[in-house]
């Protein structure tokens, strides 16, 4: 029970718009702040500043051409994107995707989790104020887009996955880039930790901060890290495998707190997982082809599905109902992990500072390419 | 005549356009350092190795447009830049840079008094920023700005209590004396003093963590979001020249000013002969204002790793350190100090 404090002066309650434009809202977020002092009073959170209608867009595609369009939601995470549709549309229509095209598109999104980790990171710690750590991220992603521009020619949007398995084969001597970047990798992430896991300043501005219950996190719908970070475990990879991952071993990190910290500390760990299974992937990589059994003209049977991915947000669903008919989707729904963690974001920052909010806004990791679509 | 007029106005002369010229350098250097520390190279387009960005940079400033935003206080808004950079040169008047009256422009008996009140009009440049620009973040910058004040400058200027009481004297010259006399840098005598006074000395160039007036993500630039060209570039010059007063400040208070290093050892241990070998004589050959320059650097360069190194505190944070960690700090050794020249010595 609050106690009110004899008024002495009249105080008003600010409004502070925080973005479109703004350093720290990743893109084009917008959040009205109601600010007593510093501390949030109340908030509203605004999106829709690039929404393409890229659902409807789909309805006019044929289901080759949705691939590019995929690329373009999350688009620092395009690999993953791509792997949820070719997914759910190989569901629909019961192909059957050879077992070298599964491993790569694991390597390929695992290579994309780092990345989109990478991002998140250097964003976060810049947003705390630590400038070293960002240049530090975005070494390591350059290599990996390098990885990705060999493989497929484009360094952000990739649209390299098809329906039933990929358009192209590895170029020669590639796994082996991949494990050595595997070892660089291994040997920077104790950079990152070094500036920022026992850095004091970094202990005090995280945790603590944006603390969610495990309870309450579920309600709210949020999946991926922040999930996790309140502990609860579930990651689409373990509980529901798809591409290759029911072969390989890993672990799915789990947080205490549900704090900002823990949930920086999930995401440092998930670099290691990845690599791991990156490893292992490009270690027991089979010999076959890449490409399924698909017809010339993909028109699958009038049904629904539902199928979704462990991207490096949370989950990645795709819910795709077809008539049969025509070659392009009847309707195309997209389940946004960037979407519905931000729907956390009000409860979280209610009662923290304005300099809390930027770091909160970093922690759930949110890309409004994904959110708007 | 010439005395009391000429060689003051021309040492003034030296001492302003050094200090200026001096910052733009510091930026550049900074814009290297922290190039390094990040696997980047920094500026390398202007000149050999970029070094002609110092120059450029207040160009690119001068030849902007300068806008005075339609809501601002027309006259404030104006005033607050000069007020921010004014007090950060003004301090210079009693810097001894060397050991000769050439190297000071004057020595005034409470110059360590007077370096505190001047630098602590700055901060009002910054709150009449935010307040004259008629903004919300620069609004809430000023009312960081006012909060770090106190919470920081009670804390430095107790704890240059304790640095005066060893010292015996207020005069910027009288400490570096005072140094030479004893023996010892008041570094090594005051260890607490010297960290306190450059935590205090962070807070007050609004340096990294404790640039929350200015905390770019939160507050997209603080108290000069609404500023632009030369005024804005006054605010800038006014933080980097505040670095280097900080950086002299130090350098004399606490690491012997102009002194070389260990000039007497022999004096302080007679009977350790084998010390003798410390004296360093032939360190005489260099002049007292290059030691001087040279130790300002180390802490400049400190001010730079500093930020290139560490995240940024939140402002509550900033005020707990300062009331319930700083402040009883420095009281402490206050009276550490008084018992120490009292009854000890």
């Amino acid at each position: 029970m609050a106690i009110e404090a004899a008024p002495m002066f009249d105080t008003d309650e600010l409004v502070l718009n925080m973005g479109p434009q703004h350093p720290s809202t990743h893109g084009v977020l917008r959040v009205i702040l109601r600010l007593n002092g510093e501390r949030v009073v109340d908030a509203d959170v605004v999106i829709g500043y690039i929404h393409r209608g890229i659902e409807k867009l789909t309805e006019n595609r044929d289901w080759t051409q949705i691939i590019l369009l995929t690329d373009r939601m999350d688009y620092v995470s395009a690999a993953t994107s791509n792997l949820g549709y070719c997914e759910t549309v190989e569901k629909l229509m019961e192909v059957e995707v050879p077992r070298r095209a599964r491993y790569i598109r694991t390597i390929l999104a695992e290579l994309q989790r780092v990345a989109s980790h990478c991002l998140w990171l250097g964003t976060h710690a810049m947003d705390i104020g630590a400038m070293t750590v960002f240049m530090y991220a975005f070494r390591e992603r350059e290599l990996i887009l390098d990885l990705f521009e060999e493989y497929c020619g484009a360094r952000l949007t990739y649209n390299c996955m098809r329906i039933g398995g990929l358009p192209l084969d590895i170029p020669t001597g590639w796994g082996r880039k991949v494990r050595a970047f595997c070892d660089v990798m291994d040997s920077r992430i104790p950079e990152y930790e070094e500036l920022l896991t026992n850095n004091r300043i970094w202990l005090e501005r995280t945790r603590g901060i944006g603390v969610i219950s495990g309870e309450a996190a579920t309600a709210l719908g949020l999946c991926g890290p922040p999930l996790r970070g309140s502990g609860v475990y579930r990651d689409v990879r373990k509980d529901e495998p798809y591409a290759a991952y029911d072969e390989f071993e890993f672990d799915v990190p789990l947080g205490t707190n549900g704090d900002t910290y823990d949930r920086y500390l999930i995401r440092l760990e998930e670099f290691r997982q990845s690599l791991r299974i990156i490893r292992q992937a490009v270690d027991g990589m089979p010999d076959g082809p890449v490409m399924g059994k698909v017809p010339r003209l993909i028109k699958p049977k009038a049904g629904e599905t539902y199928h979704a991915i462990e991207s490096p947000k949370g989950e990645l669903g795709y819910f795709i109902v077809s008539d049969g008919r025509s070659t392009n989707p009847y309707r195309l729904r997209v389940r946004p992990p960037s979407f519905c963690n931000l729907q956390g974001l009000k409860p979280l920052i209610i009662g923290h500072l304005v300099a809390d909010v930027v770091a909160l806004i970093g922690t759930i990791d949110v890309v409004i390419g994904e959110v708007d679509r | 005549m010439i005395d009391l007029v000429i060689i003051p106005l021309f040492k003034i002369a030296v001492v302003l356009n050094g200090v200026l010229v001096s910052v733009t350098f510091m930026v550049l250097l900074e814009r290297k350092v922290i190039a390094w520390a990040q696997s980047r190279l920094g500026p390398m387009r202007v000149g050999p190795w970029g070094v002609l960005q110092a120059i450029v940079d207040p160009i690119k400033l001068i030849l902007k447009e300068d806008i005075t935003p339609t809501k601002a206080d027309k006259w404030m808004f104006t005033l607050a830049p000069i007020l921010s950079l004014v007090p950060a040169l003004v301090v210079f008047s009693v810097v001894p840079f060397g050991g000769d009256a050439l190297f000071y422009i004057t020595d005034i008996n409470v110059g360590l008094l007077f370096i505190i009140s001047v630098t602590s009009i700055g901060v009002y440049g910054i709150i009449l920023a935010g307040w004259a620009s008629n903004s919300k973040y620069p609004l809430l910058a000023s009312l960081r700005a006012a909060a770090q004040l106190i919470s920081y400058e009670i804390a430095v200027t107790m704890t240059l209590v304790s640095v005066i009481l060893t010292a015996g004297t207020l005069s910027m010259v009288g400490i570096v004396e005072a140094q030479q006399e004893t023996g010892f840098w008041f570094g090594f005598v005051q260890p607490v003093a010297f960290v306190l006074v450059f935590i205090g000395g962070l807070a007050e160039t609004n340096r990294i963590p404790f640039d929350l007036p200015e905390a770019e993500q939160e507050l997209t630039g603080g108290f000069h979001t609404e500023y632009s060209g030369m005024r804005f570039a006054l605010f800038f010059l006014a933080e980097y020249a505040n670095m280097i007063v900080i950086a002299a400040v130090v350098t004399a208070l606490f690491w012997g000013g102009w002194l070389r290093p260990f000039p007497s050892v022999d004096a302080l241990f007679p009977s350790v002969g084998a010390l003798s070998f410390l004296n360093l004589a032939f360190l005489d050959l260099i002049p007292s204002w290059v030691w001087f320059f040279g130790k300002m650097f180390v802490f400049l360069y400190l001010f730079i790793w500093i930020r290139a190194t560490l995240p940024r505190y939140r402002y509550d944070q900033l005020m707990r350190i300062g009331w319930k960690v700083l402040i009883p700090i420095a009281l402490a050794n206050i009276v550490v100090t008084a018992v120490v020249k009292v009854w000890l010595l």
